[in-house]
């Protein structure tokens, strides 16, 4: 009987194969992000001058993820190293990769400046509620009257405020030239189309290029793989809807 | 020459840190060692405002100094507030045109002189030429640069403005010969009020 | 790279003007800042030059973005700067320490204020701590300490070359008196003083197609292990303790017979030089030290000092509570010439308060 050859799942090209199997948990939604990224690379041909710029947290967990080069930061200042990087070599591609607590908690000065500045840089932003890498805490992300480790009793909108909608401010503080998305793990058709518009936008050099991505978390969230989905779903895509707020190519999709 | 330390104060507004910087420029184009210092702390805005210039033929140490050779002290805060720079060998010369507490006035002085700068600037001259007649006085007392080398830091700082309008250019050239004479008499003299 | 200046030339200027004539010697290419009192003036002086002579400059929103798009430029192989006091330099130890984590070229011009705190925006000494063991490292830095309008014009056209030689992040150390006061110095292109400038180089963007011509490149900041870390903390301390000897720099002066021996950096040393002309005149048998380093520090030449002297006392003049103090103790360890010292915190020094700590110590 023939050996049969060990099946290999189809991979983007510019994924970096000694780095795979990858380091996220089983059920996370960063993988699904990272697949719509690679692909769009591939297909843009923008590998080799590609920089992806990891954030501290889980995020960082794809810092060798890519065969592009890549740099790790610190926790938040992802945005300024990438504009550091495009402001000195606007041929090079960056895309800073970061969570809800480096992009809109500890970060958030320089997103929301950055935004302002309309810098040609690509930020892909994942928003899973809560701060996963340090062991799930509440997040600017995390849904009113969710548990998290530091709101045990669920989030009070009293004392804590209200979630964070990151693409909703940063659409109002570009300009028109700007690209900023909300895509969600569940939609990998439109995330994908999502993310390749905000390439697009930069190698155009149209201007900031912004997508947050809804993602899972379900080792932070305690769920099974039902209760993960619904929760994404249900919970999360209704309160951040899903859609494009501002595109230079056209009318956008909600 | 020897080391001359001269400490200038006045309100900001005044004009003391533009003369100084003349009165610096001048010295170095004449190949003299020069540091000029402001003090820019907070109180600059709104308050007494210090310039500290040293001048010599040889390498100057630290930019600040605790004595100057001359003090001069252009409102009546600035000359509480600069008494502590005079000692026994300091000329101390303030405007005669203020009221100043006899507390205020410096310890140890070698000499302490009134000039009547606001008054001639507003009488004899124009309000705005005030700090040039200050610039002729600190010339008449130090000799720290010529007279020449003075004008000419002058037309180099103000020629763009001196080319629209020549009249200003003797205006201010007779205002630092008038603050150099008030300098040069109020040595020989207790003051020239 | 168009020269700056097509011969030597006097000038008479504040040290933040020399610094940003210096940059634009030295070929920086970009500048990262945010508005700080005593170094405005420093960006002042770049963003009216940087566009006729083709550099870049970006305000940042805060002094951590300003450090850390230094960092990212100089991994795109730009000849980028920063500079800052106080409280920046606080912000800044941040991205200072991914400076030091992976090894970047930056360069960061300090001009010392008051402190703790906002302290005063005029002068002090008080940043010498901070600057040379800022952060949660280990101090791999190169820290030189300028006291003339000359040695900032110098230092930093040498700090761009020792940063990009190295790559351990190098820091100009001035003060506010150094910022704000004019003195005269020479400027000049460094080839004309035969100096070579090092060019910069990129460590991410690098030329050739991945997978065909070339390994993609991470560069790496975190580690997962402790052993990993161990490792690269030192392999870095090893490659920093090896090359400390050929970077160290130091002045002294009449230290041969001297019975004390006043150590003082930056603008204090030049109130120390004025101290020990006056004390010699009066018969006084008492030299100077002053690092012009304060990382890798001078160790060895101190000792070397203390010892051919035989000097009974160390004077430790600062315009801090003993920072510098602190350094020389820990550095020159093992020697027990007793120490005395002059702290004046966040206030300048002159002659006359050396000379009459001198003649308290007699």
């Amino acid at each position: 009987m023939a050996m049969l050859e060990p099946v290999h799942p189809l991979t983007p090209k510019s994924w970096y194969l000694p780095s795979k199997p990858h380091k996220f948990c089983p059920g996370c939604g960063h993988g699904i992000v990272l697949k719509a990224l690679g692909e769009n690379i591939d297909e843009l041909g923008i590998q080799d001058k590609t920089i992806f710029g990891c954030d501290i947290g889980c995020s960082l967990l794809a810092w060798n993820f890519f065969a592009c080069d890549s740099t790790q930061t610190h926790h938040g200042r992802t945005t300024p190293v990438m504009v550091g990087i495009k402001r000195s070599r606007p041929e090079l591609i960056t895309v800073g990769y970061m969570g809800d607590g480096g992009g809109y908690s500890i970060g958030s000065q320089h997103l929301l400046n950055a935004a302002v500045r309309n810098e040609k840089v690509t930020l892909i932003l994942v928003n899973n509620t809560n701060y996963g890498m340090t062991g799930g805490q509440m997040a600017p992300t995390t849904l009113p009257g969710q548990k998290t480790e530091t709101s045990p009793y669920g989030r009070d909108p009293e004392q804590t405020g209200y979630p964070t909608k990151g693409p909703e401010f940063i659409a109002q503080l570009t300009p028109d030239s700007a690209y900023v998305a909300r895509a969600t793990v569940s939609k990998y058709n439109q995330l994908k189309r999502f993310i390749r518009n905000a390439l697009r936008n930069q190698i155009e050099g149209n201007g900031f290029s912004f997508v947050e991505v809804l993602s899972t978390c379900p080792t932070n969230w305690r769920t099974n793989a039902q209760q993960t989905w619904r929760f994404l779903e249900d919970e999360m895509e209704p309160y951040f809807p899903v859609g494009e707020l501002k595109s230079p190519f056209g009318k956008g999709d909600k | 020459m020897s080391l001359i330390k001269i400490a200038l104060a006045g309100e900001g507004g005044q004009g003391v840190q533009s003369v100084a910087e003349i009165i610096a420029e001048a010295a170095y184009e004449a190949g003299k060692q020069t540091i000029y210092i402001p003090n820019f702390g907070l109180e600059q805005r709104g308050g007494v405002s210090i310039a500290f210039i040293q001048v010599s033929d040889r390498r100057i140490g630290a930019p600040k100094f605790n004595k100057a050779d001359v003090v001069i002290a252009l409102s009546e805060r600035a000359v509480g507030r600069t008494a502590e720079y005079s000692d026994k060998n300091t000329l101390f010369v303030y405007d005669c045109g203020f009221a100043v507490p006899p507390e205020d006035f410096p310890k140890e002085a070698k000499k302490i002189i009134a000039i009547p700068a606001i008054d001639t600037a507003n009488n004899e001259l124009h309000p705005r030429v005030f700090n040039i007649i200050i610039m002729g006085a600190v010339i008449g007392l130090t000799n720290v640069v010529t007279f020449e080398a003075a004008k000419a830091a002058l037309e180099h700082k103000l020629g763009y403005k001196f080319e629209k309008d020549p009249k200003l250019r003797e205006l201010n050239f007779k205002a630092m010969e008038i603050g150099k004479k008030l300098g040069e008499e109020s040595l020989s003299k207790e003051g020239v009020c | 790279m168009e020269k700056v200046f097509s011969e030597a030339k006097k000038a008479f200027m504040t040290g933040n003007e020399t610094a940003a004539w210096a940059a634009l010697a030295a070929g920086a290419e970009v500048m990262f800042g945010y508005p700080i009192t005593p170094q405005n003036e420093i960006m002042h002086y770049w963003t009216r030059m940087a566009p006729k002579y083709d550099r870049g400059f970006l305000q940042t929103e805060d002094e951590i973005s300003a450090g850390f798009t230094v960092c990212g430029s100089v991994q795109s192989g730009k000849k980028a700067f920063t500079a800052t006091a106080g409280p920046g330099n606080v912000l800044m130890q941040e991205p200072f320490g991914m400076a030091e984590g992976m090894r970047l070229p930056l360069l960061a011009i300090i001009q010392q204020r008051g402190g703790p705190s906002s302290g005063t925006v005029v002068y002090s000494q008080q940043e010498v701590t901070l600057t040379t063991f800022g952060g949660n490292g280990e101090g791999h830095r190169i820290v030189y300490s300028t006291a003339t309008h000359q040695e900032i014009y110098d230092y930093i056209i040498k700090g761009f070359n020792t940063a990009w030689t190295y790559r351990f992040p190098t820091f100009i150390l001035g003060d506010g008196y150094q910022a704000k006061m004019r003195e005269p110095l020479e400027l000049y292109s460094p080839e004309d003083k035969g100096i070579k400038m090092v060019e910069p180089y990129p460590l991410i963007g690098l030329p050739g197609h991945i997978g065909e011509d070339r390994e993609p490149k991470h560069l790496c900041n975190i580690y997962s292990l402790e052993e990993e870390l161990y490792e690269v903390v030192m392999k870095i301390s090893a490659e920093y303790e090896a090359i400390s000897p050929e970077l160290t720099e130091y002045q002294e002066r009449e230290c041969d017979d001297a019975e004390i021996i006043i150590v003082s950096h930056g603008v204090v040393s030049r109130a120390a030089d004025d101290a020990v002309t006056a004390l010699r005149a009066q018969g006084l048998k008492v030299g100077c030290f002053r690092p012009i380093t304060l990382r890798p520090f001078p160790a060895q030449e101190l000792k070397n000092c203390i010892q051919k002297s035989g000097a009974k006392k160390l004077l430790i003049a600062e315009s801090a509570y003993g920072q510098l103090f602190r350094l020389v103790r820990q550095e020159i360890y093992g020697e027990t010439v007793p120490m005395e010292t002059l702290f004046m915190p966040g206030v300048g020094i002159i002659d006359y308060d050396i000379m009459s700590k001198i003649k308290s110590m007699l």
